[in-house]
């Protein structure tokens, strides 16, 4: 076995310093009843090329986003990385490191995420961040918790803006962590900052919790709800899935959020069917010491020397068990690598830039989608992506939109089934990827389609 | 500052300072190829970008009034400056390609580059998880085939895969215990879970998490859970026991199948924690030790990089008792066909009624990038390979003990272990010399130090965990490492432990300065903002 170094006199000689007769005799403390004999009913070992045939037969039956006009969002967005970024997290030293426990051995690490950290409450518009979670969605559930930790109160007020597997995170959450949760319905009639939210903050509410960029599409000031909220003791949690959307709108900071979560899989991550991804956490310095996660501090050596060491440990798991702020034991080093390296290549022009594009991108992908006969584009306001309206259900529509080799958004149905008035509703993204063929062929193909179904 | 030659303790390496002169220290500060790199926010500007991106077309927005005014104070560099400085940044990291990296309990393998180049295949890589699902039946297929894999060796009947990390998993595993006391109307009076006081600060983070209150379940003399032990504890207030099987000490808990039997019994589950999976995959299967729930670390036993701390990744299996509960999403084979369900359908009539999902814990479906990382590791290995590797790094466990027990002390006494050897601090005894000063010297001989101060049960813990990754000539050179220290300590050479790490690219950080007043993020400096 090619990873295997141990040769089988290597193995005898072993064994033989370690005295015993044979491999079992280490595995003797297993109970003999539950011991192995025979080998796994699996099959036998395979050599680099028998497993990449496999794989390449795998990988074959998909349909990769760059093969086809894609226009498909709602948490994870298809942008252009640079080639920078895939190959230096593969340096060997990134990507075969441990968390950085040792610090003087793991400079690298710690000093990236130092940078990362610093350019993600850039972004948010926040004081500190951490360094990194799992995903949005799991941020967006530690936010609450957080939320609760600070306030002292039980109760979560959820937008119906926010990302409905978002939601589910935090319900199941809460559910079996023993909180409440306040779920507002999705509601595309709202959208805009039209929600009637303050209505349902309290004295027992630890947070409201709202996206924007909406789950909708649309944009909005998030300076009235973080005043309600305020005005009863409670904290906004706001929640970001288009990391780029960072690039051209005013930060959740200066609206009002005290704390920020975000996807960050926009920059450096590919779509990888759903993960890894970054989660991003930002908040304000005095809330640091309820943070969840791992922080990165500057120190110095025992030469005075400038350096970076993981702190506050003593909020953590494997400091403080079960008094810990979070369970959370690793973040997502490499993706958060990814992330702060495709955020360096860009700096400020070029996000600020990219940003733009994206939104020129949606704005003339809505122009050219809402000349569809049938066809309405719901949104006033938007980043990258927005609602549509179509005539009948929307889910069969973009399965006969996949046959014709065009990936179109996501049919609300699939992500609320419960919501037979939804039915007809699509999401769609635009990005810097999308040429002009691309949103022509969305749109001719659209037109098709619908004339082929209603004729 | 003080220079390297006033910290050289008198009468060490008297022979070597004599030949050759400790190095004046530079004008750069760098020192060969160890180049001292500043914040990239002292590098770039707020102007340079290392991409090329088109002119915008100049299109009217429509960000109604929540366009950005303010700069977001972000710093760039040219394509060049980028890749330098982070190959300068990497080259201050340790790192499993450039030698052994001990961590007991982190299981640094071998991480195989094959398994990079097909997670990178673009029908993987490029696929987003809202495809409709005809457009994604080869990452179904595949999800489907690592289920396999993982339930044929673990013995169990269901699996999630959607949790992100290992303490992910251990909050899907006890949440699928607690879903199925609900159903059971047992929730309300369950309100204990027992771990171990050797345990992962996971254990006990996540029962926190979910309302339980944590009882300890105290450790033999020998280093392992007895099943009186247990039976002491456990009433009809238990939710739950949360074992590590290995334990963390590197033992194989012999009473596991009767502590399983007493659980049981006692209207409770049993929860494993994964992490030492790999010790014992294809020698014995969770399922046939009365495992209820456990997660299995993909980053660990499958050799998905750790990548400096994450991501990682850690599917869940599960009994037959609690299959039902798992979360959503599950993939579903219909013949040739694969389907997603994300939705409970029971609310609608629809779906399949033995089906009790307790909800969902993350968006989209997983981490699908070290599935097939995953998935390449166990079809290279193979039912054969698998064996040998859990033999292996057993064996090369238990040879770093037998080469070791004579100059260092081992809290249990000398007896045979699992994937990993512990060490306590005894040996260290009356020299001046901690386990801390022990693993700082170990960085100065070029080695990775092992886990130090965990388990918390043994006094200054040293857990050793080579993996069967390992050759034999490299344990030995770590062995002769080792075996060097414990002498120079018990032969007085405490400066050269208290003054360690000195040839690292730093010297022991201050973290109490860094607790004390955080600085957690780089800050322009004061004329420069006054001027934004």
């Amino acid at each position: 076995m090619r990873y295997l170094p141990l040769e089988p006199e290597d193995r005898r000689a072993m064994l033989a310093r370690i005295g015993v007769a044979d491999i079992d005799a280490l595995f003797a403390d297993i109970p003999e009843a539950v011991r192995l004999a025979e080998p796994l009913d699996l099959p036998p070992g395979a050599g680099e090329l028998e497993v990449t045939r496999t794989m390449e037969r795998l990988a074959a039956r998909n349909t990769p986003a760059g093969s086809v006009p894609f226009f498909i969002g709602c948490g994870a967005y298809r942008h252009h990385v640079p080639a920078t970024v895939d190959h230096l997290i593969q340096r060997s030293e990134f990507l075969t490191a441990y968390t950085p426990y040792q610090p003087e051995i793991a400079q690298g690490t710690l000093q990236y995420l130092f940078e990362f950290q610093t350019q993600v409450a850039l972004m948010t518009g926040m004081e500190v961040a951490n360094a990194s979670m799992y995903d949005g969605s799991t941020a967006t559930a530690e936010a609450v918790l957080m939320a609760q930790r600070v306030t002292k109160r039980a109760k979560a007020v959820l937008s119906g803006s926010l990302h409905p597997h978002y939601r589910a995170v935090v319900e199941t959450l809460a559910h079996f962590g023993e909180s409440t949760v306040v779920a507002l319905p999705p509601a595309p009639e709202t959208m805009g900052g039209g929600e009637a939210i303050a209505a349902h903050i309290d004295a027992e509410t630890a947070c409201v919790v709202v996206q924007m960029p909406g789950f909708f599409g649309d944009v909005f000031d998030l300076s009235p709800i973080a005043a309600a909220a305020h005005a009863h003791g409670a904290l906004l949690v706001a929640v970001v899935t288009e990391a780029v959307s960072l690039g051209a709108l005013t930060p959740p900071g200066a609206m009002g959020a005290d704390i920020v979560v975000a996807e960050g899989q926009s920059l450096g991550n590919g779509l990888n069917f759903g993960g890894p991804y970054v989660g991003l956490f930002a908040t304000r310095q005095k809330f640091v010491r309820q943070m969840p996660g791992r922080l990165v501090g500057e120190t110095v050596d025992a030469d005075g020397r400038p350096g970076y060491v993981l702190t506050l440990a003593s909020r953590e798991q494997h400091i403080r068990r079960e008094r810990a702020t979070s369970n959370i034991c690793t973040n997502s080093g490499l993706a958060a690598l990814a992330f702060t390296i495709h955020a360096t290549l860009l700096g400020e022009a070029g996000l600020a830039r990219l940003a733009t594009l994206n939104h020129e991108s949606a704005i003339l992908l809505a122009e050219a989608l809402s000349t569809v006969p049938g066809v309405e584009v719901l949104n006033e306001t938007f980043f990258n992506e927005f609602t549509l309206r179509v005539p009948g259900r929307a889910a069969a529509l973009i399965d006969a939109l996949a046959e014709k080799g065009v990936l179109g958004g996501v049919p609300v149905s699939r992500l609320l089934p419960d919501r037979p008035d939804l039915a007809d509703l699509v999401i769609v993204a635009a990005s810097e990827i999308n040429t002009d063929a691309d949103r022509a062929r969305y749109r001719d193909t659209l037109g098709q389609i619908l004339a082929e179904t209603t004729s | 500052m003080t220079s390297p030659t006033d910290e050289r303790p008198a009468g060490a390496r008297e022979g070597d300072a004599a030949s050759c002169p400790a190095a004046p220290e530079t004008f750069s500060g760098n020192r060969g190829l160890d180049i001292e790199e500043p914040l990239l926010f002292t590098l770039g500007s707020s102007q340079k970008t290392g991409v090329d991106l088109p002119e915008p077309r100049g299109l009217a927005p429509r960000l109604d009034g929540v366009a950005r005014r303010g700069p977001i104070g972000l710093k760039g560099l040219s394509e060049p400056e980028t890749l330098r400085h982070y190959v300068r940044l990497s080259r201050r990291n340790y790192a499993i390609d450039s030698g052994i990296f001990p961590l007991g309990s982190c299981t640094m393998k071998h991480n195989p580059r094959l398994n990079e180049r097909v997670a990178r295949l673009p029908g993987f890589a490029d696929v987003h998880p809202l495809q409709p699902q005809q457009t994604v039946q080869g990452v179904l297929a595949l999800m489907d085939m690592l289920s396999h894999w993982l339930l044929t060796m673990t013995g169990l009947e269901a699996v999630a895969l959607s949790p992100k990390a290992g303490a992910h998993g251990e909050l899907c595993g006890m949440i699928a215990i607690k879903a199925a006391h609900e159903a059971s109307g047992e929730a309300e009076r369950r309100r204990v879970v027992l771990v171990p006081e050797s345990a992962h600060g996971t254990n006990p983070a996540t029962a926190a998490l979910l309302g339980y209150r944590v009882r300890a379940v105290p450790a033999d003399s020998d280093g392992t859970v007895r099943a009186e032990a247990v039976a002491e504890v456990l009433g009809e207030d238990v939710a739950a026991l949360m074992l590590t099987n290995p334990n963390t000490c590197g033992l194989f808990e012999r009473d596991v199948v009767e502590i399983a039997r007493l659980v049981h019994e006692a209207g409770a589950y049993f929860y494993c924690d994964g992490a030492n999976l790999n010790a014992i995959l294809a020698k014995a299967r969770p399922g046939d030790l009365g495992v209820d729930a456990m997660h299995i670390n993909l980053h660990k036993t499958f050799s998905t990089p750790h990548g400096g701390g994450g991501p990682g990744s850690g599917p869940v299996v599960f009994s037959k008792a609690l299959a039902p509960f798992a979360p959503l999403p599950r993939v579903v084979r219909d013949g040739e066909t694969f389907h997603l369900v994300e939705h409970d359908g029971r609310a609608d009539g629809g779906g399949d009624t033995r089906q009790r999902p307790f909800g969902r814990l993350t968006a989209f479906h997983g981490q699908m990038g070290m599935f097939v990382r995953a998935m390449a590791y166990m079809l290279s290995h193979g039912s054969d390979g698998l064996r040998q590797a859990s033999e292996d790094a057993v064996l090369n466990a238990n040879y770093l003990r037998a080469s070791l027990r004579d100059v260092m002390s081992q809290p249990f006494g000398d007896r045979i272990c699992m994937h990993e050897v512990l060490f306590d601090d005894a040996f260290l005894k009356g020299t001046g010399v901690t386990t801390l000063d022990f693993a700082k010297a170990l960085i100065d001989e070029g080695f990775h130090p092992m886990t130090i101060y965990f388990p918390l049960v043994v006094h200054g813990a040293l857990l050793i965990e080579p993996t069967e990754s390992e050759s034999r000539a490299s344990l030995d050179q770590f062995i002769a490492s080792l075996r060097a220290l414990a002498e120079a300590a018990k032969a007085g050479d405490r400066d050269r432990f208290l003054a360690a790490p000195r040839l690292a690219p730093r010297r022991r950080l201050d973290e109490t300065r860094a607790a004390r007043k955080p600085v957690l993020r780089w800050m322009a400096p004061e004329p420069a903002r006054a001027a934004e």
